[in-house]
């Protein structure tokens, strides 16, 4: 009840409320089914809204970054840009290549947002707006979203084309590759947090977010993880797998229509979702900033809504992600996978190494300050 | 040794300029947007004077122009984008004398080199930079750049102090009528 005075704005409410007056009226299975209907529709829905605004946010920002003003013709600074420019996408024509494997071809795109889509159901994004959380969250987060990969390779094989097969083999060559550092950077922290559910790893950093808790070793496995992350989802200096002057546009040369948007949609949305985890894993999730003993402070972050905080932390994160793509230059393939055989996958193994000491020697803020943290 | 201590040096230098990298696209971040956003800015667009956009016969508040009528643009023109037409008229004290009827420029044709305003003896054509040259149809760019009713600017009759030094006048339109006037740089037409 202290819940419910304390924090008004929180979904938590809505939730409950829906969930009794469903219960009172109906049996078990349909109120299930009821739930899981919307939810998933809900999940569909933010899917394709949160792609639009990052679209929108991502050319915003790179024009900023360009010295130019972005898209501020459709709309009031060219808000509806997005919203235009998927009206566009679906009335496209998809496009039959002539002596392609016209199966995988139709089905690649679904591989890519089928995997981003299991991934997205996975994200806690508030108080109660968790729809998957089970105890092996972080192992089942980084299974599925390595699941998209198969798309990207079923893509530039199926096309039949040189420039797809050549992006699409970067690509994988790229994520097998750095989906190792995203592992263990993950790794380190379930070693510090002591668990691999989501919802519990969030708690635990009431007062004091892994990414400090572990201090030395945290921070580095936050880098890796965004560096890491970065390139999984093909974006800033390791977009080589659709360098658009060396390859056109890599493993989506052929595609057009929706399934070119299911291949940009997924793009974004991987964006946000490695973001997503980073905030989750490393800064707190949806918790609010708190300090211990702060009682009046900690009431007024409370009452800022959790799903506030957790798209301002994720936001953060998304700029730091432009701002990136933005600044480096393009790696070679050769540069790319040295940084992450030579320099990435030792640091993590040691850091892991480092993050074990810290806690079986008690080395942790935590474990240090007590009193503060 | 020496590679383990280049192997780290190396990996420090690389983070050091990656962060140097990104403290210069954070500055441009903020820099003033250079786009030029065009038909919103047409008051404060500045435009050169010396852009050649569009071809005038300046004319004064009496309607009255400088241009002689004597082709000699028409002539100098590469690509015939100007043809004067004039019209021989008897003036009161008998003389026969050509007048402009109609000074016709072709800005579809035109390539702004500017030799119709060097060649010109009378000053009478100059380039404006009003910049807004679209139509809808290419017979609107065949342009009568002299008004409507216009005239030849007479030349005033000047009572000069005796003891002044011929004078090279701004406005060189020379006036046949004119016979005590020092003759100011008579235009060599013809």
């Amino acid at each position: 009840m202290i819940l419910n005075y304390s924090q008004p704005l929180e979904v938590t409410n809505l939730t409950s409320w829906l969930d009794s007056t469903l219960r009172g009226s109906l049996s078990e299975f349909w109120v299930l089914l009821i739930e899981f209907v919307i939810v998933g529709a809900l999940l569909l829905a933010a899917y394709a809204v949160i792609a639009l605004i990052l679209i929108y946010a991502e050319r915003k920002i790179t024009a900023f970054f360009q010295a130019r003003f972005g898209p501020n013709r459709v709309g009031k600074w060219g808000l509806l840009q997005s919203v235009a420019d998927m009206i566009k996408i679906l009335l496209k024509e998809i496009v039959k290549i002539n002596r392609s494997d016209r199966f995988l071809f139709f089905a690649a795109p679904f591989f890519m947002i089928v995997a981003s889509m299991l991934t997205f159901g996975a994200i806690p994004f508030g108080k109660a707006l968790h729809a998957i959380d089970f105890n092996i969250g972080v192992l089942y987060v980084t299974a599925v979203s390595s699941l998209g990969i198969i798309g990207v390779l079923l893509a530039g094989w199926s096309s039949n084309n040189k420039y797809s097969m050549i992006g699409a083999m970067r690509s994988g060559a790229q994520f097998v590759s750095y989906e190792l550092s995203a592992g263990f950077a993950l790794m380190t922290i379930v070693v510090l947090a002591g668990t691999m559910q989501f919802s519990t790893m969030i708690e635990g950093q009431r007062y004091c977010w892994n990414i400090f808790n572990g201090h030395i070793s945290s921070m580095i496995a936050f880098v890796i993880y965004l560096i890491s992350g970065h390139a999984e989802t093909n974006r800033g200096p390791f977009d080589l797998p659709e360098a658009e002057s060396e390859l056109t546009a890599g493993y989506h040369t052929e595609y057009s229509g929706l399934q070119f948007g299911f291949y940009y949609l997924a793009e974004y949305l991987n964006m946000f979702i490695i973001a997503s985890i980073a905030t989750t894993v490393f800064l707190g999730g949806y918790l609010p900033i708190q300090v211990k003993g702060w009682v009046d402070f900690n009431g007024i972050m409370d009452y800022i809504p959790s799903y506030v905080w957790f798209f301002g932390k994720t936001a953060v994160l998304i700029f730091l992600s432009l701002w990136v793509r933005w600044s480096f230059p393009r790696l070679r393939i050769d540069q790319l996978l040295n940084l992450e055989w030579k320099y990435l996958l030792p640091i993590n193994l040691v850091n892991i190494v480092l993050m074990v000491i810290l806690v079986l020697t008690g080395l942790t803020l935590t474990d240090l300050l007590p009193g503060i943290f | 040794m020496r590679s383990i201590a280049k192997y780290f040096s190396g990996l420090f230098i690389g983070i050091s300029s990656l962060l140097k990298g990104m403290s210069v696209t954070w500055r441009e971040l903020w820099t003033k947007k250079v786009t030029q956003q065009y038909p919103e800015n047409r008051d404060t667009l500045v435009i050169s004077d010396r852009f050649r956009c569009e071809l005038v016969m300046p004319h004064d508040e009496n309607n009255e122009h400088a241009c002689t009528a004597c082709g000699i643009c028409q002539m100098n023109c590469p690509n015939g984008t100007i043809v004067v037409t004039s019209q021989m008229i008897e003036t009161e004290d008998g003389k026969k004398k050509k007048i402009l009827d109609t000074h016709q420029w072709d800005l579809g044709m035109c390539t702004f080199c500017n030799l119709c305003v060097i060649t010109c003896p009378s000053d009478a054509i100059k380039f404006e930079n009003t910049y807004e040259n679209a139509v809808f149809t290419r017979s609107k760019l065949v342009q009568k750049i002299n008004h409507e009713g216009s005239k030849l600017r007479e030349k005033k009759k000047e009572v000069k102090p005796v003891e002044a030094k011929p004078v090279v006048e701004a406005k060189p339109v020379v006036e046949k009528k004119a016979v005590e006037e020092v003759k100011p740089e008579e235009p060599k037409a013809e």
